[in-house]
């Protein structure tokens, strides 16, 4: 107990804490969407785009003598992941059958650049390390209140516009035939995700960021039935995992993103592993036995449903 | 039967018809899909949408509804052009679609208030599950409103993507194949809600392979052949043994046709354009 208290009076730690926190509860609210969107891989492309953003940074702070030299980097991911999640968007609104090529040249040019990028700049890729798997313990004040500022961005609109943004993810012909501004809609959650992704850099790395976007939303879906329960739980998931993750590491020497990955998929793995104990405790029966099942249902399903 | 030369005042009055094209074609890629149809549905109207395989039904209620642009041509709804000026709360579309589900799980009532939202309307309304409740209740799914729309059959998630068109309440319904692979007690209780419907003065537009359940409300029928508008007057009536669900109309006996008259008017395929017409719009997701 007496190191718990330790660790929250710690400064370092306190800044830490809150940043996972934030993302904690960010970062799934936007993996939701890119799950109803079957656009799961989206934050790996866009965190391997913002790389070179990094690399970018760092190379215009090196030449304007900036002290620290890495003190554009942030900004310059954040300036690469919105160009490179808007991109993305462009691509799979010309053809569907192109986007997913198209990605996987975002994912290798994003790395490639970087690295790149970062020896022109008079670094080695070893200074990378830091973006590619989070560096949370040393996060600065100002961090946290960029941490801060985008993170309430996120929330404000990923969850304010949630009816519009849903609409538009489940089924976007429906939408446009509504009137519903579907571009500007599709354009949102391009740059959310690509905020998401800067925001959660520091914290578990651009290598991991997509994990903590979409395992949380896994582990939602596998509890729930509705969208706005699978988004709760996975924000819930998502807080828990930072903070123990980030906790243990208060105490022992691992790195907080990979633990906090691995966290959540072993969440994932016993919720998966007692999923079907639960569901069949639940009252799931048919409310219309009398009438004939469709003929499009598969026979596993009909067993579900006699009582 | 072009209809847009009336006077700009005369296509804002009340009176406008909910569904005016003039002259729209469409291509989809290098084909082209719809080859100047005119198409004008009045106020309160039923009107069927037919037509084989690849000629160009769905197409053209996608049009309509703005989800694909015209080549050329214009679609007016209520009296004004597609876009940010019609009235997109009056206009409920049901796609053509065999699941309702998504990638996250989502229950038949959030998908149902989805249709709660149109034009600038970004937010749901007070009351949303209510009102969601009672669109549900219309296709006799209300005891299903919180469960989850993947595990719903097929049958009851087409009627799911239906009350989000109706939650809306709107004054002119476009269906596409709204009872295609539905078993026969969904589409018992589609026809007697678009009874209820239609009596209140709704106009409908829906895209059917054949009349079935529908066939006594069908005023209008409008036959599509490759992209054009080949018969547009009273509906077909098919020949005793035609109107079977098993029944399958891409058949080579189309030769006794003609002693029928107008019976099986652009349904059935003959020998030679069977190969024609199994292109385009059916493929389309």
């Amino acid at each position: 107990m007496n190191g718990l208290w330790e660790m929250v009076t710690d400064p370092f730690m306190q800044r830490a804490l809150v940043a996972a926190l934030l993302v904690g509860v960010s970062a799934p609210v936007v993996g939701t969407y890119l799950v109803q969107r079957r656009l799961a891989l989206l934050g790996d492309g866009i965190g391997h785009v913002a790389l070179t953003g990094v690399a970018l940074g760092w190379l215009v702070g090196a030449a304007m003598g900036l002290v620290p030299d890495d003190a554009l980097a942030v900004p310059g991911a954040v300036v690469a992941a919105v160009a490179g999640s808007v991109l993305i968007e462009v691509v799979r609104r010309r053809g569907r059958t192109s986007g997913d090529l198209a990605l996987a040249i975002l994912f290798y040019g994003g790395i490639a650049g970087g690295v790149l990028l970062i020896g022109l700049a008079g670094g080695s890729s070893g200074s990378l390390m830091a973006y590619l798997f989070g560096s949370i313990s040393t996060v600065t004040t100002g961090d946290v209140w960029v941490t801060v500022v985008l993170c309430g961005l996120i929330l404000l609109i990923g969850i304010g516009l949630r009816p519009a943004l849903f609409s538009v993810s489940h089924d976007e012909e429906f939408a446009i035939s509504s009137g519903l501004p579907v571009w500007a809609l599709n354009m949102a959650v391009a740059v959310l995700a690509a905020l998401t992704v800067t925001v959660a850099m520091r914290v578990v790395g651009l290598l991991l960021v997509s994990a903590l976007m979409i395992v949380p939303v896994a582990i939602g879906q596998l509890v729930t039935h509705s969208f706005r329960r699978t988004m709760l739980v996975a924000s819930v998931v998502g807080v828990a995992v930072c903070l123990v993750g980030l906790s243990i590491t208060y105490w022992h020497n691992v790195s907080p993103g990979a633990l906090i990955v691995v966290l959540a998929i072993g969440v994932y793995a016993v919720t998966a592993a007692l999923h079907p104990l639960l569901a069949r405790r639940r009252p799931g029966a048919d409310p219309h036995p009398d009438i004939p099942d469709d003929v499009a249902v598969a026979a596993g399903r009909e067993e579900e449903c006699t009582p | 039967m072009t209809t847009l030369t009336e006077t700009p005042a005369e296509r804002r009055s009340a009176g406008a018809p909910p569904v005016e094209a003039a002259d729209v074609h469409v291509r989809l890629g290098a084909s082209p899909v719809l080859r100047g149809v005119d198409l004008r549905v009045a106020a309160g109207e039923v009107v069927a949408l037919l037509g084989a395989n690849g000629s160009g039904k769905s197409t053209l209620v996608r049009t309509l509804v703005g989800v694909l642009p015209p080549t050329s041509g214009e679609v007016r709804l209520f009296g004004r052009p597609l876009g940010d000026g019609v009235p997109w709360g009056r206009v409920g579309y049901v796609p053509q679609r065999v699941s309702a589900a998504a990638g996250v799980p989502s229950t038949a009532e959030e998908v149902v208030a989805s249709g709660l939202l149109h034009g600038r309307r970004l937010r749901l309304p007070r009351g949303w599950r209510d009102r969601a409740h009672e669109a549900l209740e219309l296709v006799d799914l209300a005891d299903r409103r919180r469960t989850a729309t993947q595990q719903l059959s097929g049958g009851q998630q087409q009627r799911v993507l239906i009350a989000r068109a109706l939650v809306r309440r709107p004054d002119l319904l476009v269906l596409d194949e709204p009872v295609a692979g539905v078993d026969r007690p969904s589409q018992e209780a589609f026809a007697a809600t678009m009874a209820r419907l239609v009596a209140d003065g709704t106009t409908v537009l829906v895209v059917l392979h054949e009349l079935g359940e529908l066939a006594p409300l069908v005023q209008r029928a409008v036959v599509l052949r490759h992209g054009r508008v080949v018969h547009d007057g009273a509906p077909p009536r098919p020949r005793p043994g035609h109107e079977e669900a098993e029944h399958e109309h891409v058949h080579p006996h189309a030769a006794p046709r003609s002693e029928r008259g107008e019976g099986d008017m652009g349904l059935a395929e003959g020998p030679f354009e069977a190969g024609m017409s199994t292109t385009t719009d059916e493929v389309a997701p």
